[in-house]
């Protein structure tokens, strides 16, 4: 697999997308430290974000998502241009981020005032 | 230019329907013999099953049988049931529009109701040939937007696109609609900062708190393995899949099902009852939440879909976004964008933001979606009990269309 991709978005807009980028990388807001990739990726592959090429470590499934700058541990991480939940280790760009170094930082506050009878099996 | 037909309470329409309108499921028969010979001539059955009386269901038929996309209504009645039907009647009549009453069990049965009901009908057509049409600016349009049959794509493509199309019909002035809260849980904080008041933002915490403790009753899990196996982290995450729909301007207010919005922005539609889960889930499938989003004004309705519903609607024509390009070309006459050649590299999403807009334009100035085309007139109305919403829900301004009394219809 050649690791050389196209710079420019495929259909060269301007878009969320970044010159520089591998067109396999699907920017969803310029605010965001990750994107998800448009088709499957696999360990070994160079990718291009924002310019710099990366070696991915592994396996990146589509709709799966890549950090695109360098996260530190406790950082939120943003997708759509809001946060998802944050980084639980520093997370390198074109290393793959799901649930074994991010959390959810969801806290369902409709427990709080919850009568203690709602829910119960009927 | 847009060019709407004409309503004596100001509003425009870019449809002229006949409604046909059962008031118990025992007339739904009568009513279907009634429109099929016109189906094609846009005459459209909505209804209500129930026997009992349910003030929402009122409401609602209240609020459709007066949408600016209908031109005429017909209801059909048993005789026995026990809806409204004379509240309803006057109300459609007060609206300006012709509006007939058949009864079933006083007219004489199936047959007489049907050649009645369709004589009406026949006549009622010629006469909708004269609606005055005005043109109609952005902000007279009103979207409404949902998701059905997501899959993994819809998140990536059809969503956030159509969110960019949100944006910029509320730079234009139009108001926009987005609801499923079961499907926002996660997404509140990121709401309540949206909010252009913090009055407005306690009434969101306020729904969705409510929804957390309803979809809990029901036994819904909102995070399941097979989330995480197609790469998402978190209920966040997930939630933004569906929520990436609304874009990023700031949220305007909080509606109820038939609550118009009072100006343009963007609005939240909550759809979950309020008090007790007592009529089950708080909408049994997409067409029920179409149903509301119509109520609420909607001209048109954005639908994304993954997997490929096939759906539209009585009332007002479903713009189809296909976020999976495999999904497209398999349901390819279904379809009205695909959103889905994003992942294949052949569009951006700004490219299919700007695709879905240019629909929205085409399909206010009379051009037929897919769904419209093959016919498709989904209808379900269901039981459900809500209190108005709060001072906070709405902004405080003067209504952008001046109520005007019923008989200024034509200029």
């Amino acid at each position: 697999m050649m690791p050389t991709q196209s710079t420019a978005a495929p259909s060269g807009g301007p878009d969320a997308q970044r010159a520089g980028d591998d067109p396999r990388i699907l920017r969803l807001s310029p605010r965001d430290n990750v994107a998800p990739l448009k088709t499957r990726a696999r360990r070994g592959e160079a990718m291009l974000i924002a310019g710099q090429p990366f070696v991915l470590r592994e396996d990146v499934a589509v709709g799966h998502k890549i950090a695109v700058v360098p996260i530190a541990a406790g950082t939120r991480i943003l997708k759509y241009g809001a946060p998802i939940g944050s980084a639980t280790a520093d997370i390198e760009p074109g290393q793959r981020v799901h649930t074994h170094n991010m959390k959810s930082d969801y806290i369902p506050t409709y427990t709080h005032d919850r009568p203690s009878n709602v829910g119960a099996a009927r | 230019m847009m060019r709407g037909y004409v309503r004596a309470d100001g509003r425009k329409g870019i449809r002229n329907t006949i409604v046909v309108a059962y008031l118990v499921e025992c007339a739904h028969h009568v009513a279907r013999e009634i429109a099929l010979p016109f189906r094609h001539k846009g005459v459209h059955v909505i209804g209500f099953a129930g026997c009992y009386p349910n003030g929402y269901a009122d409401a609602m038929m209240r609020k459709l049988c007066t949408h600016p996309n209908v031109g005429a209504v017909l209801l059909v009645s048993l005789g026995c049931e026990s809806f409204n039907r004379a509240g309803l009647m006057q109300h459609v009549e007060a609206s300006g529009r012709p509006a007939h009453l058949a009864v079933i069990q006083d007219i004489g049965g199936t047959k007489k109701t049907i050649a009645e009901g369709q004589s009406w009908i026949q006549w009622t057509l010629d006469e909708l040939r004269q609606t005055p049409m005005a043109d109609m600016a952005m902000s007279e349009l009103v979207v409404g937007t949902i998701c059905g049959g997501s899959d993994a794509t819809s998140g990536l493509t059809a969503n956030p696109a159509m969110g960019r199309a949100f944006d910029r019909l509320i730079t234009e002035g139009a108001a926009c609609i987005f609801e499923e809260l079961g499907e926002l849980i996660g997404c509140e904080a990121h709401m309540e900062e949206r909010a252009v008041a913090p009055e407005l933002a306690a009434e969101i915490r306020h729904s969705m708190d409510k929804a957390g403790r309803y979809y809990q009753a029901m036994g819904h899990a909102s995070f399941a393995p097979g989330n995480a196996e197609g790469g998402l982290s978190t209920i966040e995450e997930k939630s933004m899949g569906a929520y990436a729909k609304s874009g990023a301007a700031p949220i305007t207010g909080l509606l109820k099902p038939g609550d118009v919005p009072p100006t343009g922005g963007l609005y939240l539609m909550d759809m979950v009852p309020d008090g007790d889960p007592l009529y089950g889930f708080p909408n049994i499938n997409d067409n029920a939440e179409i149903g509301e989003l119509i109520a609420c004004g909607s001209h048109v309705i954005l639908f994304s879909t993954g997997r490929g519903s096939v759906v539209g609607s009585a009332i007002s024509p479903v713009i189809k976004v296909c976020a999976n390009a495999d999904t497209y070309r398999r349901l390819a006459d279904d379809m009205d964008v695909d959103a889905g050649r994003i992942l294949e590299g052949r569009g951006t999403l700004d490219e299919v933001g700007a695709e879905i807009h240019s629909w929205i334009l085409r399909v206010a100035e009379g051009e037929q979606t897919a769904s419209e085309s093959l016919g498709h007139q989904e209808f379900v109305l269901q039981y459900k009990t809500f209190e108005p919403i709060g001072p906070g829900c709405l902004p405080l301004v003067h209504r952008r269309v001046p109520v005007a009394p019923a008989a200024t219809s034509s200029p």
